[in-house]
């Protein structure tokens, strides 16, 4: 998605059930966004996250949220491994072997 | 608006242990407002659950559905053809929905997700006050616009108490005292003398004390 700001608890979590092992979300720097609070809302919601993963045991440590620029290209390969190696410490996702959501909207 | 908020996840788990296919009903009305049990929260719900349950390796099957609203008959109907085959009915209405759900469907588990707290509205986006005591027969008009049935702390209906100081009501510093509140919102108003005017005793027999209340319109009633 283009903005952080349009960052929504069910792409995160939907994501987890799909077998995602990692996910991070990489909002613009702070006084930066275009919409003037987009990127500290998006860091909420992800915190959001983070306590309803902690809660429901899966972990909200393989859910992450950055700030950076478009024009940071060294940043971000930064975060990725950052991001990668963590991600590698804590092994697959728990709910890969058998991905694949149980049921759906209606 | 009706006031509500999730119960622990786990809670909820707990009441649909033994379930394999689970419908999640969300409610478009107060508690959509106060985010807690729209179509979002709904969604993520189920989603926690299904997260939860495939970890225990006891997956769970899930369906969504947001109704208009859940304290309307005409728009729990929707629900007929979905609770085929479920093994409950999870409602994220506040307790009334969750009534209604159980009155239709009869023969299923239906269990609360959220725990239903108050009348109120927002004051900023993301917190909610009580503000009404559904006492029945509303004395707004005589105290300014502020209840003294829910925000004053004993509900006194002739002044402020002994606990009143400098305009905080003694169970807390963050609490107003609604007495402090009336009278400064009158003296403003130039109504104090209002609050001079003797009044007879509350009439509460429109409160709770009958039982469960009705209201009936009868010239907007459908033969």
């Amino acid at each position: 998605m283009p903005c952080s700001g349009t960052i929504d608890h069910r792409v995160i979590m939907h994501a987890f059930e799909d077998g995602a092992d990692g996910v991070f979300v990489a909002g613009c720097m702070e006084g930066d966004c275009h919409f003037l609070k987009g990127n500290i809302r998006a860091k909420k919601r992800v915190q959001h996250v983070k306590q309803i993963l902690d809660e429901i045991g899966f972990g909200g440590e393989r859910l992450g949220f950055y700030n950076l620029s478009a024009a940071q290209g060294q940043r971000f390969a930064e975060i990725v491994k950052e991001m990668t190696e963590k991600i590698l410490q804590l092994g697959p996702n728990p709910l890969a072997k058998s991905a694949g959501k149980e049921g759906g909207a209606a | 608006m009706i006031i509500a908020q999730q119960k622990p996840v786990k809670d909820i788990a707990e009441m649909i242990n033994d379930c394999q296919k689970v419908l999640f009903v969300g409610c478009a009305g107060c508690v959509t407002v106060c985010l807690a049990g729209g179509e979002k929260e709904t969604e993520v719900l189920a989603s926690s659950l299904r997260i939860m349950r495939k970890l225990e390796e006891k997956p769970l099957e899930t369906v969504t559905f947001t109704a208009t609203r859940q304290c309307d008959p005409e728009y729990i109907v929707a629900l007929d053809n979905l609770v085929d085959g479920v093994d409950a009915i999870v409602s994220l209405a506040c307790g009334v929905g969750v009534q209604y759900l159980a009155e239709r469907f009869k023969d299923k588990w239906v269990v609360p997700a959220l725990d239903t707290k108050f009348i109120g509205g927002s004051t900023v986006h993301g917190v909610w006050e009580e503000k009404c005591g559904l006492c029945g027969d509303c004395v707004l008009h005589r105290t300014g616009g502020i209840c003294p049935i829910i925000r004053c702390s004993k509900s006194i209906l002739n002044g402020p108490c002994g606990g009143s100081q400098y305009g905080k009501c003694e169970i807390s510093k963050d609490v107003d005292c609604a007495w402090q509140l009336i009278y400064d919102r009158m003296t403003a108003l130039g109504k104090l003398d209002k609050l001079m005017e003797i009044q007879p005793p509350k009439d509460w027999t429109k409160s709770r004390d009958g039982g469960p209340r009705k209201a009936v319109r009868e010239d907007v009633m459908i033969d």
